[in-house]
C-alpha cells in the first residue's frame, strides 16, 4: 500500500515538473516583444500658407440647453491653441445665425446693393426665407449659403489680416429611441464560477445627436478650401439625467481629433509586436 | 592491424571524377557556413535592433533591421520589426511593403498578421483621406 502510495506520490510530482519545465520554455521561447508606436497622419489640408486661424462661430441650432457656438469656438480654438502650430485669434465670437438672417433681409429689401451679401434665388421672392429657429437638418441647409459668400468672408480675412478661417454649423439636438439593446450581463453558477453573457433585453433610451460642419475658408478670397461633416450620437437609459453640456463634450471629444486631423499631422497610438 | 588509403592508391580514372565532387562538396560546405555566418550576423542585427526600438530610437532600429534583411532576405521577423519601425516614422508605403514581403515568407504567423491588421486600418484611412483631396 505503502508502495503504491508512493508510486502515485512520485508520478504526480514528475507531473507537476513537467508542466513547470514546459512553461519555463514556453517563457523563454516566447521572443515576441510589445512596443507603443505612434503613427504620424499628415494634415488633410495644406496651411503652409497660413500662421494664424480665425475659428470665427457656427451657425447653431437644435437644443436651448447650451450655447453650441459659444461652446464649440471655445472648445476648438483651446484644441488648436495645444495641439496646431497655427497662432489662434482671439476675436469675439460672431453670431452667424444673426448674420445669415441680416444678409437674406438685405437680399429681400435690395438685390442690388452691390455689396456682394445678397443671394439670390429662384422662388417667387427672389429670396429664399431662413428659418427663425433652427431646429433640425431641414432648417440648418437653407443657412449653407453663408459660407458661399466669398466677398463677405473675404472682407473677415481682411479684418484679420488673410488668416485661416474656421467656421460651419453645429446641430445639437436631443435623440430618444426604444427597442431591444444587447446588454452583457454577469451571472454565477453553482460552483460560483463568474461568467459573463449577451442578454438582449427592452430599453427606453434617451439621449443627444450632435452634427457639427466644419468649414475652412481661405481668408485671402473668401473661397472654401474644405468642409467636413460629421454626426454623432449618445443615448443613456431613459431614468439617467446627464446634463445636455456633458453630453456635447462627449460627443465632442469623439469629432475633436478628425478636426484637428483637418489642420495638423495627427499621432495615433497603438502598440505593436516584435518578432526575433 | 593499421589501415591506410592514400590519394595516389586511387585510380586515374577514379582521381578524375573525385577531383570536381570534393570542389563541389567543399564550395557547398564553405557556402552553408557563410549562410549560417550572416543569418546569425542578422538574428544579432534584429536583436540589437529590439533593443534599441524599446528605447525610442526608431532610426537606429530601421538601420539595423534593413541590415539584417539585407544579410538574411528570408528573415520575417526581421521585415515585420522593419515595418513597424516604418510605421512608427510615418512611411507609411515602407511600411506596407515590408509587412507584405513578412506575409509572404511566413504566411501563418498570427503575430505579423496581428501587425498588418492594425496597420491596415491606419493605412486605409489616410488612403480616403487623399481620395477626398
Amino acid at each position: 500500500m505503502t508502495a503504491w502510495l508512493s508510486r502515485r506520490t512520485n508520478a504526480r510530482l514528475a507531473l507537476a515538473g513537467l508542466t513547470i519545465v514546459c512553461a519555463a520554455a514556453a517563457g523563454c521561447g516566447a521572443s515576441i516583444y510589445e512596443v507603443p508606436v505612434e503613427t504620424p497622419i499628415p494634415a488633410k489640408l495644406d496651411v503652409s500658407p497660413f500662421q494664424r486661424v480665425l475659428v470665427a462661430g457656427f451657425v447653431a441650432g437644435g437644443a436651448d440647453d447650451i450655447d453650441t457656438n459659444q461652446e464649440t469656438v471655445r472648445l476648438l480654438r483651446s484644441q488648436l491653441r495645444s495641439k496646431s502650430d497655427l497662432r489662434v485669434i482671439d476675436a469675439d465670437v460672431m453670431q452667424l445665425n444673426e448674420v445669415a438672417q441680416e444678409q437674406n433681409k438685405a437680399a429681400v429689401n435690395d438685390t442690388s446693393t452691390g455689396d456682394g451679401l445678397s443671394v439670390k434665388t429662384s422662388d417667387s421672392n427672389g429670396v429664399t426665407a431662413l428659418p427663425q429657429k433652427i431646429k433640425d437638418e431641414k432648417d440648418l441647409e437653407p443657412y449653407d449659403r453663408l459660407f458661399a459668400n466669398t466677398a463677405y468672408w473675404k472682407r473677415i480675412g481682411e479684418e484679420y489680416q488673410n488668416p485661416l478661417i474656421v467656421t460651419g454649423s453645429v446641430l445639437f439636438t436631443p435623440r430618444s429611441s426604444s427597442g431591444l439593446v444587447t446588454r452583457e450581463t454577469e451571472v454565477y453558477d453553482g460552483l460560483g464560477r463568474r461568467r459573463v453573457i449577451p442578454q438582449r433585453i427592452y430599453m427606453e433610451r434617451k439621449g443627444f445627436m450632435l452634427k457639427p460642419k466644419f468649414v475652412f475658408i481661405d481668408g485671402r478670397t473668401g473661397a472654401t478650401i474644405y468642409s467636413e461633416t460629421r454626426r454623432e450620437e449618445v443615448l443613456y437609459n431613459a431614468q439617467q439625467e446627464t446634463p445636455a453640456l456633458s453630453s456635447y463634450f462627449e460627443l465632442m471629444d469623439r469629432i475633436v481629433p478628425d478636426f484637428l486631423g483637418a489642420l495638423s499631422t495627427q499621432k495615433i497610438k497603438g502598440t505593436r509586436v516584435l518578432i526575433k | 592491424m593499421h589501415c591506410s588509403v592514400r590519394y595516389s592508391d586511387f585510380d586515374p580514372v577514379m582521381k578524375i571524377h573525385c577531383v570536381p565532387l570534393l570542389l563541389i562538396a567543399a564550395f557547398s560546405l564553405s557556402t552553408a557556413t557563410a549562410m549560417a555566418d550572416s543569418r546569425d550576423e542578422a538574428r544579432s542585427q534584429v536583436d540589437f535592433g529590439i533593443n534599441v526600438a524599446q528605447r525610442g530610437l526608431w532610426r537606429e532600429a530601421i538601420y539595423r533591421w534593413e541590415k539584417a534583411v539585407e544579410l538574411d532576405p528570408k528573415y520575417a521577423a526581421a521585415y515585420n520589426d522593419l515595418a513597424i519601425a516604418y510605421e512608427h516614422e510615418g512611411q507609411l508605403e515602407k511600411a506596407r511593403k515590408a509587412y507584405d514581403k513578412a506575409l509572404e515568407l511566413d504566411p501563418n504567423n498570427t503575430q505579423i498578421r496581428q501587425n498588418y491588421d492594425l496597420f491596415k486600418e491606419i493605412n486605409d484611412r489616410v488612403a480616403q483621406q487623399k481620395d477626398k483631396r
